[in-house]
Protein backbone atom coordinates (compact mmCIF):
# COMPACT_ATOMS: atom_id res chain seq x y z
CA UNK A 1 0.00 0.00 0.00
CA UNK A 2 1.35 3.41 -0.86
CA UNK A 3 0.02 6.93 -0.53
CA UNK A 4 -0.15 9.78 -2.99
CA UNK A 5 -2.33 12.60 -4.20
CA UNK A 6 -5.17 12.69 -6.70
CA UNK A 7 -4.99 14.39 -10.10
CA UNK A 8 -8.61 14.52 -11.25
CA UNK A 9 -9.71 14.76 -14.90
CA UNK A 10 -12.97 14.24 -16.81
CA UNK A 11 -14.36 11.87 -19.43
CA UNK A 12 -12.76 10.84 -22.75
CA UNK A 13 -9.21 11.92 -21.91
CA UNK A 14 -7.52 11.10 -25.21
CA UNK A 15 -4.02 9.95 -26.02
CA UNK A 16 -3.11 13.16 -27.87
CA UNK A 17 -3.50 15.23 -24.70
CA UNK A 18 -1.77 12.56 -22.62
CA UNK A 19 1.21 12.35 -24.97
CA UNK A 20 1.27 14.61 -28.00
CA UNK A 21 1.68 13.31 -31.54
CA UNK A 22 4.58 15.66 -32.06
CA UNK A 23 6.68 13.57 -29.66
CA UNK A 24 5.28 10.18 -30.62
CA UNK A 25 7.75 9.50 -33.39
CA UNK A 26 10.73 10.93 -31.58
CA UNK A 27 12.46 8.49 -29.33
CA UNK A 28 12.66 10.36 -26.05
CA UNK A 29 14.27 9.17 -22.83
CA UNK A 30 11.96 8.21 -19.94
CA UNK A 31 12.65 11.42 -17.99
CA UNK A 32 11.94 13.51 -21.11
CA UNK A 33 8.72 11.59 -21.71
CA UNK A 34 7.66 12.26 -18.12
CA UNK A 35 8.07 16.00 -18.72
CA UNK A 36 5.70 15.85 -21.72
CA UNK A 37 2.93 13.96 -19.88
CA UNK A 38 -0.51 15.61 -20.12
CA UNK A 39 1.09 18.65 -21.73
CA UNK A 40 -2.03 19.66 -23.69
CA UNK A 41 -4.44 18.79 -20.87
CA UNK A 42 -2.85 20.20 -17.73
CA UNK A 43 0.45 22.08 -18.05
CA UNK A 44 0.83 22.01 -14.24
CA UNK A 45 0.85 18.22 -14.06
CA UNK A 46 4.38 17.42 -15.21
CA UNK A 47 5.86 20.20 -13.06
CA UNK A 48 4.13 19.13 -9.87
CA UNK A 49 3.49 15.40 -10.05
CA UNK A 50 5.14 13.33 -7.30
CA UNK A 51 5.91 9.61 -7.21
CA UNK A 52 2.90 7.71 -5.90
CA UNK A 53 0.32 10.17 -7.21
CA UNK A 54 -2.81 8.77 -8.85
CA UNK A 55 -4.79 9.99 -11.85
CA UNK A 56 -8.54 9.73 -11.38
CA UNK A 57 -10.78 10.20 -14.42
CA UNK A 58 -14.20 9.49 -15.85
CA UNK A 59 -15.15 7.19 -18.68
CA UNK A 60 -13.14 6.11 -21.74
CA UNK A 61 -9.72 7.16 -20.43
CA UNK A 62 -7.02 6.84 -23.11
CA UNK A 63 -9.26 6.91 -26.16
CA UNK A 64 -7.64 7.59 -29.52
CA UNK A 65 -4.23 6.52 -30.68
CA UNK A 66 -2.52 3.19 -30.07
CA UNK A 67 0.65 5.04 -29.01
CA UNK A 68 1.81 3.29 -25.87
CA UNK A 69 3.90 6.25 -24.73
CA UNK A 70 0.58 7.56 -23.41
CA UNK A 71 0.83 4.81 -20.79
CA UNK A 72 4.61 4.87 -20.44
CA UNK A 73 4.88 8.63 -19.83
CA UNK A 74 2.56 8.41 -16.81
CA UNK A 75 4.54 5.54 -15.33
CA UNK A 76 7.78 7.49 -15.88
CA UNK A 77 6.14 10.52 -14.23
CA UNK A 78 5.70 8.41 -11.09
CA UNK A 79 1.98 7.76 -11.36
CA UNK A 80 1.21 4.60 -9.37
CA UNK A 81 -2.17 3.97 -10.97
CA UNK A 82 -4.89 5.44 -13.15
CA UNK A 83 -8.35 5.00 -11.66
CA UNK A 84 -11.19 5.57 -14.14
CA UNK A 85 -14.79 4.59 -14.73
CA UNK A 86 -13.66 2.89 -17.94
CA UNK A 87 -10.66 2.70 -20.25
CA UNK A 88 -10.38 2.55 -24.00
CA UNK A 89 -9.53 -0.93 -25.18
CA UNK A 90 -6.09 -0.12 -26.55
CA UNK A 91 -5.05 2.00 -23.56
CA UNK A 92 -6.00 -0.75 -21.15
CA UNK A 93 -4.04 -3.29 -23.16
CA UNK A 94 -0.97 -1.06 -23.54
CA UNK A 95 -0.96 -0.13 -19.87
CA UNK A 96 -1.01 -3.77 -18.81
CA UNK A 97 1.75 -4.57 -21.27
CA UNK A 98 3.91 -1.76 -19.86
CA UNK A 99 3.18 -2.32 -16.19
CA UNK A 100 0.99 0.75 -15.48
CA UNK A 101 -1.83 -0.16 -13.09
CA UNK A 102 -5.22 0.68 -14.63
CA UNK A 103 -8.07 0.31 -12.17
CA UNK A 104 -11.71 0.47 -13.10
CA UNK A 105 -13.84 1.95 -10.34
CA UNK A 106 -17.47 2.98 -10.38
CA UNK A 107 -17.53 5.05 -7.21
CA UNK A 108 -14.10 6.64 -6.76
CA UNK A 109 -14.10 8.97 -9.82
CA UNK A 110 -17.22 10.89 -8.79
CA UNK A 111 -16.10 11.29 -5.18
CA UNK A 112 -12.45 12.28 -5.54
CA UNK A 113 -10.99 15.64 -6.54
CA UNK A 114 -7.55 17.01 -7.33
CA UNK A 115 -5.33 17.20 -4.26
CA UNK A 116 -7.21 14.57 -2.24
CA UNK A 117 -4.94 12.09 -0.45
CA UNK A 118 -5.23 8.58 -1.87
CA UNK A 119 -4.02 5.13 -0.93
CA UNK A 120 -4.50 1.99 -2.98
CA UNK A 121 -4.72 -1.45 -1.45
CA UNK A 122 -4.04 -3.58 -4.52
CA UNK A 123 -4.45 -7.07 -2.99
CA UNK A 124 -7.84 -6.21 -1.50
CA UNK A 125 -9.14 -4.05 -4.34
CA UNK A 126 -9.68 -0.97 -2.16
CA UNK A 127 -9.06 2.73 -2.66
CA UNK A 128 -8.91 4.89 0.48
CA UNK A 129 -9.08 8.67 0.78
CA UNK A 130 -9.56 10.71 3.98
CA UNK A 131 -11.61 8.05 5.73
CA UNK A 132 -13.64 7.08 2.64
CA UNK A 133 -13.26 3.69 0.97
CA UNK A 134 -13.96 2.85 -2.66
CA UNK A 135 -13.61 -0.33 -4.67
CA UNK A 136 -12.15 -1.29 -8.03
CA UNK A 137 -12.65 -4.30 -10.28
CA UNK A 138 -9.85 -6.85 -10.04
CA UNK A 139 -7.93 -7.37 -13.29
CA UNK A 140 -9.26 -10.18 -15.52
CA UNK A 141 -7.48 -13.45 -14.96
CA UNK A 142 -6.37 -13.53 -18.58
CA UNK A 143 -4.05 -10.57 -18.12
CA UNK A 144 -2.89 -11.30 -14.59
CA UNK A 145 -0.13 -13.52 -15.93
CA UNK A 146 1.32 -10.61 -17.90
CA UNK A 147 1.15 -8.24 -14.94
CA UNK A 148 2.67 -10.82 -12.62
CA UNK A 149 5.53 -11.43 -15.07
CA UNK A 150 6.29 -7.69 -14.95
CA UNK A 151 4.90 -6.72 -18.34
CA UNK A 152 4.60 -8.25 -21.78
CA UNK A 153 8.30 -8.38 -22.68
CA UNK A 154 9.13 -10.39 -19.55
CA UNK A 155 6.10 -12.60 -20.19
CA UNK A 156 7.25 -13.19 -23.77
CA UNK A 157 10.78 -14.04 -22.60
CA UNK A 158 9.28 -16.62 -20.27
CA UNK A 159 7.17 -18.07 -23.08
CA UNK A 160 10.19 -18.26 -25.40
CA UNK A 161 12.29 -20.04 -22.77
CA UNK A 162 9.55 -22.63 -22.21
CA UNK A 163 9.40 -23.30 -25.94
CA UNK A 164 13.18 -23.67 -25.97
CA UNK B 1 -27.13 -20.09 -31.68
CA UNK B 2 -25.20 -18.72 -34.62
CA UNK B 3 -21.88 -16.95 -34.53
CA UNK B 4 -20.71 -13.49 -35.53
CA UNK B 5 -17.92 -12.92 -38.05
CA UNK B 6 -15.42 -12.16 -35.27
CA UNK B 7 -16.37 -15.27 -33.29
CA UNK B 8 -15.95 -17.42 -36.40
CA UNK B 9 -12.61 -15.98 -37.51
CA UNK B 10 -11.08 -16.13 -34.05
CA UNK B 11 -12.56 -19.59 -33.50
CA UNK B 12 -10.75 -20.82 -36.61
CA UNK B 13 -7.54 -19.38 -35.19
CA UNK B 14 -8.17 -21.00 -31.82
CA UNK B 15 -9.05 -24.34 -33.37
CA UNK B 16 -12.32 -24.57 -31.44
CA UNK B 17 -15.68 -22.80 -31.37
CA UNK B 18 -15.45 -19.63 -29.31
CA UNK B 19 -17.90 -17.03 -28.10
CA UNK B 20 -17.63 -13.35 -27.22
CA UNK B 21 -15.67 -12.74 -24.03
CA UNK B 22 -13.35 -15.73 -24.38
CA UNK B 23 -9.61 -15.15 -24.57
CA UNK B 24 -7.75 -17.04 -27.25
CA UNK B 25 -4.22 -17.27 -28.61
CA UNK B 26 -4.08 -16.48 -32.30
CA UNK B 27 -1.43 -16.71 -35.00
CA UNK B 28 -2.06 -13.60 -37.13
CA UNK B 29 -1.81 -13.67 -40.93
CA UNK B 30 -0.05 -10.31 -41.25
CA UNK B 31 1.19 -7.64 -38.90
CA UNK B 32 1.60 -3.99 -39.84
CA UNK B 33 3.88 -1.35 -38.40
CA UNK B 34 5.07 1.98 -39.77
CA UNK B 35 7.55 4.65 -38.66
CA UNK B 36 7.08 3.27 -35.16
CA UNK B 37 8.96 0.16 -36.31
CA UNK B 38 12.18 1.69 -35.01
CA UNK B 39 10.74 1.74 -31.50
CA UNK B 40 9.47 -1.82 -32.00
CA UNK B 41 12.95 -2.87 -33.11
CA UNK B 42 14.26 -1.46 -29.81
CA UNK B 43 11.75 -3.54 -27.84
CA UNK B 44 12.43 -6.62 -29.98
CA UNK B 45 16.18 -6.35 -29.28
CA UNK B 46 15.45 -6.51 -25.54
CA UNK B 47 14.15 -10.05 -26.04
CA UNK B 48 17.63 -11.19 -27.03
CA UNK B 49 16.55 -12.94 -30.23
CA UNK B 50 18.59 -12.92 -33.43
CA UNK B 51 15.67 -13.46 -35.82
CA UNK B 52 12.00 -12.57 -36.05
CA UNK B 53 9.68 -15.60 -36.03
CA UNK B 54 7.95 -15.03 -39.40
CA UNK B 55 9.54 -12.34 -41.58
CA UNK B 56 7.02 -12.78 -44.41
CA UNK B 57 4.14 -11.78 -42.12
CA UNK B 58 5.75 -8.47 -41.20
CA UNK B 59 4.57 -5.53 -43.29
CA UNK B 60 6.31 -2.20 -42.76
CA UNK B 61 5.18 1.02 -44.42
CA UNK B 62 7.00 4.32 -43.90
CA UNK B 63 4.21 6.90 -43.97
CA UNK B 64 4.03 8.99 -40.83
CA UNK B 65 6.80 11.51 -41.31
CA UNK B 66 7.82 11.16 -44.94
CA UNK B 67 10.16 12.35 -46.25
CA UNK B 68 11.98 12.58 -42.91
CA UNK B 69 11.42 16.03 -41.40
CA UNK B 70 14.65 16.14 -39.40
CA UNK B 71 17.70 14.11 -38.47
CA UNK B 72 15.95 12.14 -35.74
CA UNK B 73 13.23 10.97 -38.11
CA UNK B 74 15.85 10.23 -40.75
CA UNK B 75 17.67 8.03 -38.25
CA UNK B 76 14.44 6.20 -37.41
CA UNK B 77 13.88 5.44 -41.07
CA UNK B 78 17.50 4.34 -41.49
CA UNK B 79 17.23 2.00 -38.49
CA UNK B 80 14.12 0.45 -40.04
CA UNK B 81 15.68 0.01 -43.49
CA UNK B 82 18.70 -1.72 -41.92
CA UNK B 83 16.47 -4.04 -39.89
CA UNK B 84 14.41 -4.88 -42.97
CA UNK B 85 17.58 -5.91 -44.81
CA UNK B 86 18.98 -7.80 -41.82
CA UNK B 87 15.80 -9.83 -41.23
CA UNK B 88 14.91 -10.39 -44.88
CA UNK B 89 11.54 -8.62 -44.58
CA UNK B 90 10.10 -8.61 -48.09
CA UNK B 91 6.96 -6.59 -47.44
CA UNK B 92 8.63 -3.24 -46.94
CA UNK B 93 7.11 -0.10 -48.44
CA UNK B 94 9.43 2.88 -48.34
CA UNK B 95 8.34 6.53 -48.34
CA UNK B 96 7.02 6.68 -51.88
CA UNK B 97 3.97 4.44 -51.38
CA UNK B 98 1.47 6.26 -49.17
CA UNK B 99 -0.56 5.73 -46.00
CA UNK B 100 -0.18 2.23 -44.61
CA UNK B 101 -3.90 1.41 -44.58
CA UNK B 102 -4.30 2.32 -48.23
CA UNK B 103 -1.06 0.57 -49.21
CA UNK B 104 -2.00 -2.68 -47.45
CA UNK B 105 -5.42 -2.60 -49.05
CA UNK B 106 -4.07 -1.97 -52.55
CA UNK B 107 -1.46 -4.68 -52.09
CA UNK B 108 -4.30 -7.01 -50.95
CA UNK B 109 -2.97 -7.92 -47.54
CA UNK B 110 -6.54 -7.07 -46.50
CA UNK B 111 -8.09 -10.40 -47.47
CA UNK B 112 -11.48 -11.72 -46.36
CA UNK B 113 -11.12 -13.83 -43.23
CA UNK B 114 -7.51 -12.75 -42.60
CA UNK B 115 -6.40 -11.75 -39.09
CA UNK B 116 -4.24 -8.62 -39.25
CA UNK B 117 -2.73 -6.86 -36.25
CA UNK B 118 -1.34 -3.35 -36.66
CA UNK B 119 0.46 -0.92 -34.39
CA UNK B 120 -1.70 1.92 -35.66
CA UNK B 121 -5.08 2.91 -34.37
CA UNK B 122 -6.83 2.86 -37.72
CA UNK B 123 -5.90 -0.76 -38.45
CA UNK B 124 -9.67 -1.31 -38.25
CA UNK B 125 -9.79 -0.18 -41.91
CA UNK B 126 -9.24 -3.68 -43.40
CA UNK B 127 -12.65 -4.79 -42.17
CA UNK B 128 -13.88 -3.09 -45.34
CA UNK B 129 -12.61 -6.19 -47.17
CA UNK B 130 -13.95 -8.68 -44.63
CA UNK B 131 -10.70 -9.07 -42.67
CA UNK B 132 -10.42 -9.10 -38.88
CA UNK B 133 -8.00 -6.30 -38.11
CA UNK B 134 -7.22 -4.60 -34.81
CA UNK B 135 -4.71 -2.17 -33.37
CA UNK B 136 -2.07 -3.04 -30.81
CA UNK B 137 0.84 -1.20 -29.18
CA UNK B 138 4.53 -1.27 -29.96
CA UNK B 139 5.58 -3.60 -27.15
CA UNK B 140 2.90 -6.01 -28.24
CA UNK B 141 4.16 -5.87 -31.83
CA UNK B 142 7.68 -6.70 -30.65
CA UNK B 143 6.23 -9.72 -28.88
CA UNK B 144 4.43 -10.82 -32.08
CA UNK B 145 7.62 -10.45 -34.10
CA UNK B 146 9.23 -12.79 -31.58
CA UNK B 147 6.47 -15.37 -31.18
CA UNK B 148 4.07 -15.05 -34.15
CA UNK B 149 1.29 -15.13 -31.55
CA UNK B 150 -1.03 -12.77 -29.70
CA UNK B 151 -3.72 -13.13 -27.06
CA UNK B 152 -7.07 -11.73 -28.08
CA UNK B 153 -10.37 -11.36 -26.34
CA UNK B 154 -13.20 -12.32 -28.68
CA UNK B 155 -15.27 -9.14 -29.00
CA UNK B 156 -19.01 -8.68 -28.73
CA UNK B 157 -20.45 -7.21 -31.92
CA UNK B 158 -22.45 -4.05 -32.49
CA UNK B 159 -24.39 -4.30 -35.74
CA UNK B 160 -25.22 -1.13 -37.65
CA UNK B 161 -27.78 -1.52 -40.42
CA UNK B 162 -28.11 1.03 -43.19
CA UNK B 163 -31.06 1.40 -45.51
CA UNK B 164 -32.00 4.02 -48.08
CA UNK B 165 -29.67 6.00 -50.31
CA UNK B 166 -27.59 9.13 -49.75
CA UNK B 167 -29.07 12.44 -50.82
CA UNK B 168 -26.81 14.56 -53.06
CA UNK B 169 -23.92 16.14 -51.13
CA UNK B 170 -24.00 13.44 -48.43
CA UNK B 171 -21.49 10.58 -48.26
CA UNK B 172 -19.94 7.83 -46.15
CA UNK B 173 -18.17 10.33 -43.87
CA UNK B 174 -21.50 11.87 -42.92
CA UNK B 175 -22.90 8.40 -42.17
CA UNK B 176 -20.12 7.48 -39.77
CA UNK B 177 -20.15 10.93 -38.13
CA UNK B 178 -23.89 10.44 -37.57
CA UNK B 179 -23.30 7.07 -35.90
CA UNK B 180 -20.47 8.39 -33.71
CA UNK B 181 -22.31 11.59 -32.83
CA UNK B 182 -25.47 9.73 -31.81
CA UNK B 183 -23.75 7.02 -29.83
CA UNK B 184 -20.56 8.50 -28.39
CA UNK B 185 -16.83 8.00 -28.74
CA UNK B 186 -16.87 4.95 -26.47
CA UNK B 187 -20.07 3.26 -27.67
CA UNK B 188 -18.20 0.37 -29.28
CA UNK B 189 -15.33 0.15 -26.79
CA UNK B 190 -13.82 -3.38 -26.90
CA UNK B 191 -16.42 -4.35 -29.54
CA UNK B 192 -16.54 -5.33 -33.19
CA UNK B 193 -18.70 -3.08 -35.37
CA UNK B 194 -20.44 -4.82 -38.25
CA UNK B 195 -21.84 -2.57 -40.98
CA UNK B 196 -24.78 -4.25 -42.69
CA UNK B 197 -28.33 -3.77 -43.87
CA UNK B 198 -29.90 -3.45 -47.32
CA UNK B 199 -27.78 -0.40 -48.23
CA UNK B 200 -24.44 -2.01 -47.27
CA UNK B 201 -23.77 -3.48 -50.73
CA UNK B 202 -24.27 -0.01 -52.22
CA UNK B 203 -21.19 1.35 -50.44
CA UNK B 204 -18.09 1.41 -52.63
CA UNK B 205 -15.02 -0.30 -51.17
CA UNK B 206 -13.50 3.16 -50.63
CA UNK B 207 -16.58 4.21 -48.66
CA UNK B 208 -16.50 0.99 -46.64
CA UNK B 209 -12.93 1.92 -45.73
CA UNK B 210 -14.17 5.28 -44.40
CA UNK B 211 -16.63 3.57 -42.07
CA UNK B 212 -14.25 0.86 -40.88
CA UNK B 213 -11.44 3.41 -40.44
CA UNK B 214 -13.60 5.58 -38.22
CA UNK B 215 -15.02 2.67 -36.25
CA UNK B 216 -11.83 3.24 -34.25
CA UNK B 217 -13.30 6.59 -33.20
CA UNK B 218 -16.13 4.84 -31.40
CA UNK B 219 -13.63 2.63 -29.57
CA UNK B 220 -14.06 -0.43 -31.78
CA UNK B 221 -11.55 -3.26 -31.85
CA UNK B 222 -12.43 -3.98 -35.48
CA UNK B 223 -14.89 -2.95 -38.15
CA UNK B 224 -16.47 -5.24 -40.73
CA UNK B 225 -18.40 -5.34 -43.98
CA UNK B 226 -19.38 -8.76 -45.31
CA UNK B 227 -17.49 -9.39 -48.55
CA UNK B 228 -19.72 -9.30 -51.62
CA UNK B 229 -19.43 -9.07 -55.40
CA UNK B 230 -17.61 -5.73 -55.13
CA UNK B 231 -15.04 -7.20 -52.75
CA UNK B 232 -14.49 -10.32 -54.82
CA UNK B 233 -14.32 -8.27 -58.02
CA UNK B 234 -11.59 -6.10 -56.50
CA UNK B 235 -9.66 -9.16 -55.33
CA UNK B 236 -10.09 -11.13 -58.56
CA UNK B 237 -7.05 -9.63 -60.23
CA UNK B 238 -4.96 -8.89 -57.17
CA UNK B 239 -5.48 -11.32 -54.24
CA UNK B 240 -2.01 -12.22 -52.99
CA UNK B 241 -3.07 -15.66 -51.86
CA UNK B 242 -6.01 -17.93 -51.09
CA UNK B 243 -8.66 -16.61 -48.72
CA UNK B 244 -11.94 -17.73 -47.26
CA UNK B 245 -14.94 -15.45 -47.01
CA UNK B 246 -16.28 -15.48 -43.45
CA UNK B 247 -19.69 -13.99 -42.67
CA UNK B 248 -21.89 -13.79 -39.60
CA UNK B 249 -24.65 -16.36 -39.24
CA UNK B 250 -28.15 -15.02 -39.69
CA UNK B 251 -28.95 -16.01 -36.09
CA UNK B 252 -25.72 -14.58 -34.63
CA UNK B 253 -26.03 -12.81 -31.28
CA UNK B 254 -25.32 -9.07 -31.33
CA UNK B 255 -24.77 -6.76 -28.38
CA UNK B 256 -27.18 -4.37 -30.12
CA UNK B 257 -28.49 -3.54 -33.58
CA UNK B 258 -28.75 0.11 -34.63
CA UNK B 259 -30.57 1.18 -37.78
CA UNK B 260 -29.99 4.25 -39.92
CA UNK B 261 -31.80 5.55 -42.98
CA UNK B 262 -29.17 7.11 -45.23
CA UNK B 263 -31.76 9.20 -47.05
CA UNK B 264 -32.42 11.11 -43.81
CA UNK B 265 -28.80 12.25 -43.44
CA UNK B 266 -27.47 15.72 -44.10
CA UNK B 267 -23.83 16.92 -44.24
CA UNK B 268 -22.34 16.67 -40.75
CA UNK B 269 -19.25 18.01 -39.04
CA UNK B 270 -17.39 16.94 -35.88
CA UNK B 271 -16.56 20.05 -33.87
CA UNK B 272 -13.63 20.52 -31.46
CA UNK B 273 -12.37 18.70 -29.47
CA UNK B 274 -14.01 15.26 -29.66
CA UNK B 275 -15.10 13.19 -32.65
CA UNK B 276 -18.54 12.66 -31.13
CA UNK B 277 -19.23 16.41 -30.94
CA UNK B 278 -21.16 16.17 -34.22
CA UNK B 279 -23.43 18.89 -35.60
CA UNK B 280 -25.14 19.57 -38.93
CA UNK B 281 -22.81 21.61 -41.15
CA UNK B 282 -25.62 24.17 -41.33
CA UNK B 283 -25.33 24.74 -37.56
CA UNK B 284 -21.74 26.00 -37.81
CA UNK B 285 -21.92 27.41 -41.35
CA UNK B 286 -20.22 30.77 -41.71
CA UNK B 287 -17.40 30.05 -39.29
CA UNK B 288 -14.12 31.29 -40.78
CA UNK B 289 -11.06 29.01 -40.78
CA UNK B 290 -7.46 28.99 -41.97
CA UNK B 291 -6.61 25.59 -43.41
CA UNK B 292 -8.46 22.89 -45.32
CA UNK B 293 -7.16 19.32 -45.49
CA UNK B 294 -8.56 16.93 -48.09
CA UNK B 295 -7.20 13.39 -48.03
CA UNK B 296 -5.64 11.08 -45.35
CA UNK B 297 -6.30 7.39 -44.68
CA UNK B 298 -9.92 8.28 -43.95
CA UNK B 299 -10.84 10.21 -47.11
CA UNK B 300 -7.84 10.20 -49.44
CA UNK B 301 -9.03 7.81 -52.13
CA UNK B 302 -9.97 8.63 -55.70
CA UNK B 303 -13.71 9.00 -55.03
CA UNK B 304 -12.90 11.47 -52.24
CA UNK B 305 -10.59 13.57 -54.41
CA UNK B 306 -13.19 13.43 -57.17
CA UNK B 307 -15.90 14.76 -54.84
CA UNK B 308 -13.61 17.63 -53.86
CA UNK B 309 -12.53 18.32 -57.45
CA UNK B 310 -16.14 18.57 -58.61
CA UNK B 311 -16.54 21.57 -56.30
CA UNK B 312 -13.08 23.07 -56.81
CA UNK B 313 -13.18 22.77 -60.59
CA UNK B 314 -13.18 26.21 -62.18
CA UNK B 315 -13.18 27.88 -58.75
CA UNK B 316 -10.51 29.31 -56.46
CA UNK B 317 -9.67 28.49 -52.87
CA UNK B 318 -10.66 31.53 -50.79
CA UNK B 319 -7.82 33.99 -50.25
CA UNK B 320 -7.75 33.46 -46.47
CA UNK B 321 -7.52 29.67 -46.68
CA UNK B 322 -4.64 27.27 -47.31
CA UNK B 323 -6.02 24.13 -48.94
CA UNK B 324 -3.90 20.96 -48.64
CA UNK B 325 -4.55 17.89 -50.78
CA UNK B 326 -3.20 14.61 -49.42
CA UNK B 327 -3.78 11.55 -51.64
CA UNK B 328 -3.79 8.32 -49.64
CA UNK B 329 -1.35 6.53 -51.90
CA UNK B 330 0.90 6.80 -54.91
CA UNK B 331 -1.63 4.88 -56.95
CA UNK B 332 -4.45 7.26 -55.97
CA UNK B 333 -2.13 10.18 -56.73
CA UNK B 334 -1.27 8.78 -60.15
CA UNK B 335 -4.91 8.22 -61.04
CA UNK B 336 -5.69 11.76 -59.93
CA UNK B 337 -2.88 13.04 -62.16
CA UNK B 338 -4.00 10.99 -65.14
CA UNK B 339 -7.63 12.04 -64.82
CA UNK B 340 -6.83 15.71 -64.43
CA UNK B 341 -7.83 16.16 -60.78
CA UNK B 342 -4.43 17.36 -59.70
CA UNK B 343 -4.50 20.05 -62.40
CA UNK B 344 -7.90 21.11 -61.06
CA UNK B 345 -6.50 21.36 -57.54
CA UNK B 346 -3.42 23.30 -58.59
CA UNK B 347 -5.46 25.75 -60.69
CA UNK B 348 -7.77 26.26 -57.70
CA UNK B 349 -4.78 27.23 -55.57
CA UNK B 350 -4.42 24.03 -53.52
CA UNK B 351 -1.11 22.64 -52.26
CA UNK B 352 -0.67 18.98 -53.17
CA UNK B 353 1.32 16.99 -50.58
CA UNK B 354 3.07 13.68 -51.14
CA UNK B 355 1.00 10.64 -50.09
CA UNK B 356 1.45 9.80 -46.41
CA UNK B 357 -0.04 10.76 -43.06
CA UNK B 358 0.79 14.43 -43.64
CA UNK B 359 -0.47 16.97 -41.11
CA UNK B 360 -3.14 14.67 -39.60
CA UNK B 361 -1.06 13.52 -36.65
CA UNK B 362 0.68 16.81 -36.04
CA UNK B 363 4.26 15.66 -36.39
CA UNK B 364 5.42 17.70 -39.35
CA UNK B 365 4.08 19.68 -42.36
CA UNK B 366 0.90 21.71 -42.25
CA UNK B 367 0.74 22.41 -38.52
CA UNK B 368 -1.48 25.06 -36.95
CA UNK B 369 -0.47 28.21 -35.09
CA UNK B 370 -2.26 29.25 -31.89
CA UNK B 371 -5.82 30.32 -32.64
CA UNK B 372 -5.92 28.74 -36.09
CA UNK B 373 -8.73 26.49 -37.30
CA UNK B 374 -8.54 23.57 -39.73
CA UNK B 375 -11.45 21.89 -41.49
CA UNK B 376 -10.31 18.48 -42.65
CA UNK B 377 -11.40 15.07 -43.83
CA UNK B 378 -9.20 13.26 -41.30
CA UNK B 379 -10.42 11.19 -38.37
CA UNK B 380 -9.42 12.93 -35.12
CA UNK B 381 -9.98 16.40 -33.75
CA UNK B 382 -8.40 16.10 -30.32
CA UNK B 383 -7.03 19.28 -28.79
CA UNK B 384 -3.59 20.13 -30.12
CA UNK B 385 -3.42 17.13 -32.45
CA UNK B 386 -2.49 19.17 -35.53
CA UNK B 387 -0.38 21.82 -33.85
CA UNK B 388 -0.96 24.48 -31.21
CA UNK B 389 -2.88 23.61 -28.08
CA UNK B 390 -5.45 26.30 -28.77
CA UNK B 391 -5.96 25.50 -32.43
CA UNK B 392 -9.20 23.83 -33.51
CA UNK B 393 -9.98 20.88 -35.78
CA UNK B 394 -13.31 20.28 -37.55
CA UNK B 395 -13.90 16.97 -39.36
CA UNK B 396 -16.19 16.57 -42.36
CA UNK B 397 -16.60 14.98 -45.79
CA UNK B 398 -14.43 15.88 -48.81
CA UNK B 399 -17.38 17.75 -50.35
CA UNK B 400 -17.95 19.81 -47.21
CA UNK B 401 -14.25 20.65 -46.89
CA UNK B 402 -13.95 21.61 -50.56
CA UNK B 403 -17.06 23.81 -50.42
CA UNK B 404 -15.74 25.45 -47.25
CA UNK B 405 -12.32 26.05 -48.85
CA UNK B 406 -13.95 27.90 -51.74
CA UNK B 407 -16.18 30.00 -49.51
CA UNK B 408 -13.57 30.65 -46.79
CA UNK B 409 -16.07 29.73 -44.09
CA UNK B 410 -17.64 26.41 -43.12
CA UNK B 411 -20.14 25.71 -45.88
CA UNK B 412 -22.81 23.14 -46.69
CA UNK B 413 -21.67 21.44 -49.93
CA UNK B 414 -25.25 21.28 -51.19
CA UNK B 415 -24.89 24.98 -51.95
CA UNK B 416 -22.51 23.94 -54.75
CA UNK B 417 -24.77 21.26 -56.20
Amino acid sequence: MSAGRVWKYGDDINTDVIYSGKYTYQQLKPEEMARKALEDLDPLFAKNVRPGDVIVAGKNFGCGSSREQAAACLRYAGIQAVVAKSFSRIYFRNAINLGLAVLQSEDAPDALKTGDPIEIDFPNGKIMSAGRTFSFFPLPESVLGIVEAGGLLEWTKKKLSIRG
Amino acid sequence: MGQTFSEKVLGRKAGRPVGAGEVITAVPDFYLSHDNSSAIIGEFRKLGLARVAAPDKIVIVLDHIVPAADEKYAQNHKTIREFVAEQGIRNFFDIEHGVCHQVLSEASFALPGAVIMGSDSHTTTYGAFGAFSAEIGRTEMASIWATDEIWLRVPETLRIEFRGAFAPGVSAKDAILKVIGDNGADRANYEAVEFAGPAAPEFSLASRMVLCNMAAEMGAKNGYFAPDAKTLGWLASRARGPFEVVVSDTDARYEAVLTYDLSMLEPLIACPHTVDNVKPVSAVAGKPFHQALIGTCTNGRFEDLEAAARILSGRKVHAGVRCLILPASRSVYLEAVEKGLIATFIKAGCVVLNPGCGPCLGAHEGLLAPGEVVVGTSNRNFRGRMGARDSEIYLASPATVAASAVRGTITDPREFA
